[in-house]
């Protein structure tokens, strides 16, 4: 059963990433973003973590991607691309050697650390089995007592992040010379 | 499927749990069909209601009381023809209205249907020798299930009016999606009120909780999370007042103008369906969904019923005042402009309901702690009026440099 939610959920992931690079309408790309983010919700359930699973759909497909969507279609760049251009020249090459590399180093992530791949770790624990809401109490504790200040850290780089986009788009003509 | 079940899963092998799956199967089938005959009744019951609001008669040809209204015009939207515009991007066009009816069905999934919450017993009642609960799933995430399928169910209007390939489509998507990604933070926030005072994220324990009128969370969030869950919710459903979606004043028919035929048929479905399902859902987090009503340790008790079906009656009667406020809502309250929609969801919904669960989070802490509650009441309080007060300083100040600029409103 775990299997064939894995090849399922695998699929779908694959899939979804593949129509990510490959289609050239801007919307359908966004879609198939959509069928990744909810093939790795999937695998989040098959692992018992439901609420990182529930946050992944409402955050990535429900907010995000709905932004993406909204910009595309606010600036109305939802026709399909001309691919024969290139805006940067030589950027087909450039892309295809920074794909190998990061593969590359991916793999030999993998390889380097192929001593560990067969063990099993210590499993789920216990009380998240029994009591589905253990589960976001323990993750509440790590959040909010062991790793606090990283918590609060990315809580005002986002501030930041938006206060930085709101003066930047503001365009004001006359800020502080009275007129 | 089952099959496939079988043979990867040889737990579920054997004649015994031939039952449990059963009652599953048995339970999906009676979900969806109550689905769609509540949908096709809730048609039915908005269209009379606010007939009689405005003085007119309403459907009355078919059926008793017209109730089968709806049935004939499923029927001849059936056979009406079907329309795709030239323009149009075919494959989305034609999956949009999917995408707004499935998460539509999926969200009614996980409402407590029935169940006898009385005496301690959870919602359990027993079928066939089975322990079980009258509602289709109880997943770990419980509420949140139906908070990330309001999210989803964006999708279906917003590709709806883009693979149109027309403007007034499109522009109707876009407010919806503005609209409901904006309420959905309201929404969320005032669902976390009632989150921290029930413990539990699953609707059955929410409703176990609630076992009497004190206990309701109404009560026990101190109303104003309810207010706001009743207006997000309605933005969220893009039912009137917040109807931009498809006001047809300004934008024809809005998202769905160009769909004919079955497909005009399951978004309309979908929008009925999601108001049946909202109104289940408040009632679940807010009003004890199938427990009766209570005050203290008297119940009210229907006679001669047994009490794991009384669950489904009170459960019934209370969705059928809140399907009636939805239509009393667009009858009688006039369509918000679009700023006005943005300032009400973001300079008031949002902060008010992040104050409140504020309010509710610091009383918790005071009574673990041992505080005064009064004290940390009124200590809290002050703090929150005094950040609204910077908002509002800050909202001045921003508007004043505009009107500086130029700006007219």
């Amino acid at each position: 059963m775990e299997l064939f939610v894995f090849v399922v959920a695998a699929a779908m992931v694959l899939g979804g990433a593949l129509g990510v690079v490959t289609r050239s309408n801007p919307v359908h790309a966004a879609m198939s973003l959509v069928l990744t983010l909810f093939g790795i919700a999937v695998m989040f359930v098959s692992h018992n973590a439901h609420f990182l699973a529930a946050v992944q759909v409402i955050v990535y497909a429900g907010a995000i991607v709905v932004l993406f969507l909204f910009v595309i279609m606010l600036l109305g760049v939802d026709k399909a691309e001309d691919l024969s251009v290139e805006p940067i020249t030589n950027q087909r090459p450039l892309a295809a050697i920074i794909g190998v590399g990061i593969s590359a180093i991916v793999i030999a992530a993998i390889v380097s650390s192929r001593a560990g791949l067969g063990a099993s770790g210590e499993g789920v624990d216990k009380t998240t089995l029994e009591s589905p809401d253990a589960n976001i109490r323990q993750l509440a504790r790590v959040i909010f007592s062991d790793n606090v200040f990283a918590f609060e850290l990315t809580s005002v780089l986002l501030l930041v992040a938006v206060i930085g986009t709101v003066v930047m788009a503001r365009k004001t003509k006359a800020v502080g010379t009275g007129k | 499927m089952s099959g496939v079940i079988f043979a990867i899963d040889p737990m579920l092998e054997g004649n015994v749990l031939w039952t449990p799956l059963l009652i599953v199967l048995v339970k999906v089938l009676l979900v969806f069909v109550v689905g769609l005959v509540a949908t096709m009744l809730m048609v039915w019951f908005e269209r009379k209601v606010i007939a009689g609001m405005q003085n007119r008669v309403g459907p009355n040809k078919a059926g008793p009381w017209g109730i089968l209204q709806t049935l004939a015009d499923g029927v001849k939207l059936f056979f009406k023809e079907d329309l795709i515009p030239e323009r149009s991007d075919r494959f989305m066009f034609r999956l949009a209205p999917y995408l707004a009816l499935v998460p539509a069905f999926l969200a009614f999934a996980i409402i407590p249907l029935g169940g006898d919450f009385r005496d301690g017993k959870g919602g359990l009642v027993t079928l066939f020798g089975q322990q079980t609960r009258l509602q289709l799933a109880d997943p770990p995430v419980g509420v949140l299930f139906a908070l990330a399928i309001s999210s989803i169910a964006v999708y279906g209007i917003m590709l709806a009016g883009w693979s149109s390939g027309s403007k007034y489509p499109l522009l109707g998507s876009v407010r919806a999606s503005a609209q409901m990604v904006s309420y959905e933070a309201a929404l969320g926030l005032s669902l976390g009120a009632v989150l921290l005072v029930s413990g539990t994220l699953s609707t059955a324990g929410i409703v176990n909780l609630q076992s009497s009128i004190g206990n309701w969370n109404i009560v026990a969030t101190g109303f104003v999370p309810f207010v706001i869950f009743l207006i997000a919710a309605t933005a969220e459903l893009n039912r009137p007042p917040f109807d931009l979606v498809e006001a047809e004043q300004e934008l024809v028919g809005g998202f769905n103008t160009e769909y004919s035929s079955i497909r005009f048929a399951l978004f309309f479905l979908a929008e009925f369906m999601n108001t049946v399902t909202m109104s289940a859902l408040i009632v679940t987090l807010f009003f004890g969904g199938p427990q009766p009503i209570a005050i203290g340790t008297t119940t009210l008790d229907i006679p001669f019923i047994p009490n794991a079906i009384e669950g489904t009656v009170w459960l019934l009667l209370k969705v059928l005042v809140f399907l009636y406020v939805y239509v009393w809502f667009r009858a009688t309250l006039p369509r918000f402009r679009y700023d006005q929609l943005m300032d009400l969801g973001w300079k008031i919904l949002i902060p008010g309901s992040l104050g409140w669960f504020m309010l509710l989070a610091a009383q918790r802490v005071g009574r673990d702690a041992g505080w005064d509650q009064i004290l940390v009441t009124l200590v809290t309080a002050l703090v929150l009026i005094g950040g609204y007060g910077l908002l509002l300083a800050a909202q001045h100040v921003s508007r004043v440099n505009r009107e500086k600029d130029g700006a007219s409103f």
